[in-house]
């Protein structure tokens, strides 16, 4: 298990579940350890005098028919109990398990034989299996034993199978195959490995079941005989008299309930520390860094908000569509992917954000669409949406405002319209709420806006569910639903990247059209620099959460002046690159949201670079009206940053 | 390299003929349904094939009974598209490698550090990163130990499946020189399949274009980028955006076929901006199927009027080749 795993097993225990679990694991371990050690003797006295006795202040829990105390037999059955359970379940997991496993690495009509049998195995009642395996052995524990382990074996080899065939259909298992490892080797190396977690879960919790079902065969007196003696056993011997002394059966009957619970709470505590993983992942980061980094940010922000805010020419506040200055989004923990962005939009104006995965980009239009994340901060010098500052307004304001004047399409048409929903129900749904339509109303305007994004047959379509329509007519009928009311600003987030090449260019005109018919301002974001620049008049680039530069696409196309975003430019090959050229391309990563370095973001991966870059954060310059740029060493104009950084 | 693939229940790969020259590349472009994903797969045995062969240097590669292709010496490896399913999660790096070493054989304990190290090293990567698991590693860090990987097994043919289409820009255009420079020093044949087509114009020697499972058009990649023969290869052309260019007009293609109901004759004739729907006199399109006759047209192509609106598309190539 790796350093990561082992921390997570470690927090997962800190909560008052694993307190309480791992108690009461410890004394279960340490009972069946050192228990026989210490009071064999007082378990095993016989006191003729006083047999059968309940419980008293010198027997706790009484007497059994020799005398002998019970409270210490209970706490010396430890070991035999907890042993015998652990034994079964660990045979019928070594059997189970790569049963189970088979049919993923051998398929065909052997697979399926191993796996009926395997079902037909899991419909027999368990417990009575374990009876049945138990009488034909013999009475004893070793017969008790393999009758738990032959009747729990079925179930760890369903878990198994269920497990091993999401391996199997795993891409580095068909590599494996294809680079001819042996199929041995596939089971031990690729299969087991990566089903090992959860059925090392499921164990813990099966040892549980293990010891009750012991206890119940112990009980009925097919598991451990005289002079030997379990829980079970002891339970079947105090249950003659438990009408007049219970504490006698109950002693072990509380012993087997809390060693059952204890294995089981145990695996519990460990599925939470194996499920805890992915998300909060990406949120947790070392505190003492992330107390750094918002000192930091603090202080790097004041500047380049003097300067932007000087910077900027055009129209008077109440006109733009968006007005927002500084803004920065943040998640507890460290993790900072919006660092003090600045944005202005006019009325009807198309903006491109162009950015890669960690940009910062798509968090920036969600802060902006009040749809961010709960876990979010959100923190801004100035926010004007409409006219407004969202902040200022309650949320019943606050969803009218953005309901009537917002719209988003989404990147993954698929997942971006309800599957349970007919089409023209949820795009009608818009009018229903903001604008007070009857259904019939908003079912007659969700048509026409069907009609208006070139959907053919609306009227039949609109009565369709999404899983009828294709991934282009999908994000059609979202840009729709964006349009029920009179938007005047459009937000969209990647929406061509998961489209076919010939349809993308149909959306991006459509969304073009609306925009220019309903002079609606748009924002398109994209890690596509060429599809930004057919499509808008203005380009954002962001890069580690900040704005590098902003300019119109003439400029993009002949010469950017942030060494970024001529990478980028020339990164990407066209239908007219040079074949005989490598392409330009960009070493190293890009900083993730919790490092803040105190310079430019991108002077470790930059050519040219130099120890002011790394120093200190350049400010967003005014380079001529339509061009800002955050750069020390800017390109001259006309450069080719391909000889600069080509690998 | 040769295969020509067959029909399946849904056809999705429909009578593929083609053929890969030695240390060539070979680009195949398609968009969503074409089938060029699940043809890299039957290469690789991964898919079943229903008719048809797999040549590999003269040598007929044989099928096991439920129909996938046996590649019994691995001649010919794949690299996938996702980066983070393509490795072992519990498998380091240099295990990963040294795997596909020890299959091969010939390298003993001792010398297998060393070519991991080497084939590290030959794409690029810090030897010590053979230490490391692959959740430590970015995107482009773990393709090109996928890569690594496949070249280990010394095969004669890489077939990469959209192996940049994860990948950020930055990082793609570190790939995509890494199997240009590998095919060219190592002499090792390459199908490069990708839905982008500026990405399969700069990679290949030759570019073959599927639509609904077959090859509409064939052939060495300056000319039929240059002068497509076929209207589907056209209306690629015509999508991909270029920097600073405008949305182009609409082509009015409509939606994309079903690809269980394909439409007769010509699989391409509902979309097709010169066919039936836009020209009535072009029936034949609807009651031939063009396949016939196409060896004889320039670019192997599936389409009746290929050479002679070829001529007519010549001011057209001006906005066709869209350079800058």
């Amino acid at each position: 298990m790796n350093q990561r795993g082992l921390s997570r097993i470690l927090q997962a225990l800190r909560t008052p579940v694993g307190i309480v679990a791992s108690a009461g694991l410890l004394l279960v371990i340490v009972l069946a350890i050192a228990a026989p050690f210490i009071w064999s003797g007082d378990a095993s006295r016989i006191d003729i005098l006083h047999t059968s006795q309940g419980a008293s202040h010198a027997h706790w829990l009484g007497t059994d028919a020799l005398g002998r105390d019970i409270f210490y037999r209970v706490l010396v059955a430890t070991r035999l109990s907890v042993f015998l359970a652990v034994l079964a379940a660990a045979i019928g997991a070594a059997v189970g398990i790569p049963i189970g496993a088979v049919p993923a690495i051998v398929g065909g009509p052997v697979g399926r034989l191993v796996t009926g049998f395997i079902n037909l195995a899991v419909a027999f009642p368990a417990l009575l299996v374990a009876i049945f395996v138990a009488s034909i052995i013999g009475v004893g524990a070793h017969g008790a034993v393999i009758g738990i382990a032959v009747a729990i074996a079925p179930y760890y080899a369903r878990l198994s199978q269920t497990l091993s065939s999401s391996v199997a259909g795993s891409e580095y298992l068909a590599a494996a195959r294809m680079l001819g490892v042996k199929r041995v080797r596939l089971l031990t190396r690729h299969v087991l490995p990566n089903i090992a977690e959860p059925l090392l879960i499921t164990s813990t919790i099966s040892i549980g079941d293990a010891l009750l079902s012991l206890a119940g065969l112990s009980f009925l007196g097919l598991g451990v005989q005289p002079p030997q003696y379990d829980w079970g056993r002891m339970l079947n011997e105090g249950l003659n008299r438990i009408y007049v002394n219970p504490e006698v059966a109950l002693g072990p009957a509380v012993a087997i309930t809390l060693g059952a619970l204890t294995f089981a709470l145990f695996g519990e505590v460990l599925a939470k520390a194996a499920g805890a993983g992915g998300a909060r992942r990406w949120l947790r980061g070392e505190l003492a860094e992330a107390d750094a980094a918002s000192v930091r940010a603090g202080v790097g922000s004041t500047e380049p908000a003097g300067r932007a805010g000087a910077g900027l020419a055009g129209a008077g506040a109440t006109d733009l569509v968006l007005a927002v200055e500084n803004l920065t989004v943040s998640f507890p923990g460290g993790a900072v992917p919006v660092r003090d962005v600045s944005l202005r939009i006019e009325p009807g104006e198309i903006v491109g954000i162009v950015g890669e995965s960690g940009s910062g980009k798509t968090l920036t239009a969600m802060a902006i669409a009040d749809l961010l994340p709960a876990a979010a901060h959100l923190s801004a010098s100035r926010l004007c949406l409409f006219g407004e500052d969202p902040r200022a307004l309650s949320t019943s304001q606050r969803r009218r405002l953005l309901g009537r004047s917002l719209a988003v399409v989404y990147q993954d048409p698929m997942s971006a319209l309800n599957p349970a929903l007919r089409v023209g129900r949820q795009v009608g749904e818009v009018a229903e709420v903001h604008q007070g339509s009857s259904k019939r109303e908003a079912l007659g305007s969700a048509v026409d806006r069907l009609r208006a994004v070139h959907i053919g047959s609306p009227e039949s379509r609109a009565r369709q569910y999404p899983h009828e329509f294709s991934g282009g007519m999908r994000q059609r009928a979202v840009i729709a639903m964006g349009l029920m009311a009179e938007p005047k600003l459009i937000v969209a987030d990647e929406p061509t990247t998961a489209l076919d090449v010939t349809v993308q260019q149909q959306i991006l005109r459509l969304l073009r059209d609306v925009s220019v018919s309903r002079s609606a301002a748009a924002i398109l974001i994209s890690h596509d620099v060429a599809v930004v620049s057919q499509l808008c008049s203005r380009v954002v680039v962001m890069y580690a959460g900040r704005v590098v530069e902003e300019l119109d696409v003439g400029t993009l196309v002949d010469g950017p002046a942030h060494p970024y975003t001529a990478a980028l430019v020339a990164a990407v090959p066209t239908m007219a690159s040079d074949r005989e050229r490598p392409l330009a391309s960009i070493p190293g990563r890009a900083p993730t949201p919790f490092d803040d370095l105190p310079g430019c973001p991108f002077a470790p991966r930059c050519p040219r670079a130099s120890d002011l870059c790394r120093a200190q954060m350049p400010p967003l310059e005014q380079r001529s009206p339509t061009h800002r740029a955050a750069c020390w060493h800017p390109m001259p104009a006309g450069a080719d940053i391909v000889e600069e950084v080509a690998v | 390299m040769r295969f020509g693939n067959g029909r399946r229940r849904l056809t999705a790969v429909d009578g593929v003929d083609l053929d890969l020259p030695e240390a060539a590349t070979l680009g195949i472009v398609g968009e969503s349904g074409s089938g060029k994903s699940t043809l890299a797969r039957a290469l690789v045995g991964l898919v079943p094939i229903a008719s048809g062969d797999v040549f590999l240097d003269g040598d007929r590669l044989p099928t096991a009974r439920d129909g996938r292709v046996v590649d019994r010496r691995r001649r010919i490896q794949m690299i996938f598209q996702d980066p983070f399913a393509s490795l072992n999660p519990r498998m380091t790096v240099g295990e990963a490698i040294g795997e596909a070493l020890t299959v091969r054989g010939g390298a003993g304990r001792g010398v297998r550090g060393a070519e991991v190290a080497r084939h590290l090293d030959l794409v690029h990567l810090d030897p010590q990163l053979a230490e490391r698991m692959p959740s430590g590693l970015s995107g482009g860090q773990r393709q090109r130990v996928a890569i690594a990987r496949a070249l280990a097994a010394r095969p004669e043919v890489l077939i990469a499946d959209e192996i940049t289409s994860s990948l950020d820009v930055s990082v793609q255009s570190a790939v995509l020189n890494l199997m240009r420079e590998l095919s060219r020093e190592l002499g090792i044949s390459t199908i490069f399949v990708s839905h982008n087509l500026a990405t399969v114009r700069y990679l290949s020697d030759r570019i073959a274009v599927m639509y609904l499972g077959r090859v509409v058009e064939v052939g060495r990649t300056d000319p039929v980028v240059s002068a497509p023969q076929h209207p589907y290869t056209r209306a690629l052309l015509y999508a991909v955006p270029s920097l600073g260019g405008s949305v182009p007009a609409d082509l009015e293609l409509g939606d994309p076929p079903d690809p269980h109901a394909p439409p007769p004759g010509c699989h391409f004739h509902p979309r097709c901006p010169v066919g039936p729907r836009t020209r009535p006199d072009r029936q034949v399109c609807i009651e031939r199927d063009p396949r016939e006759g196409a060896e004889d047209r320039p670019h192997c192509a599936y389409c009746h009027f290929a050479s002679s609106d070829a001529v007519h598309q010549a001011e057209e190539r001006v906005h066709v080749a869209r350079d800058r």
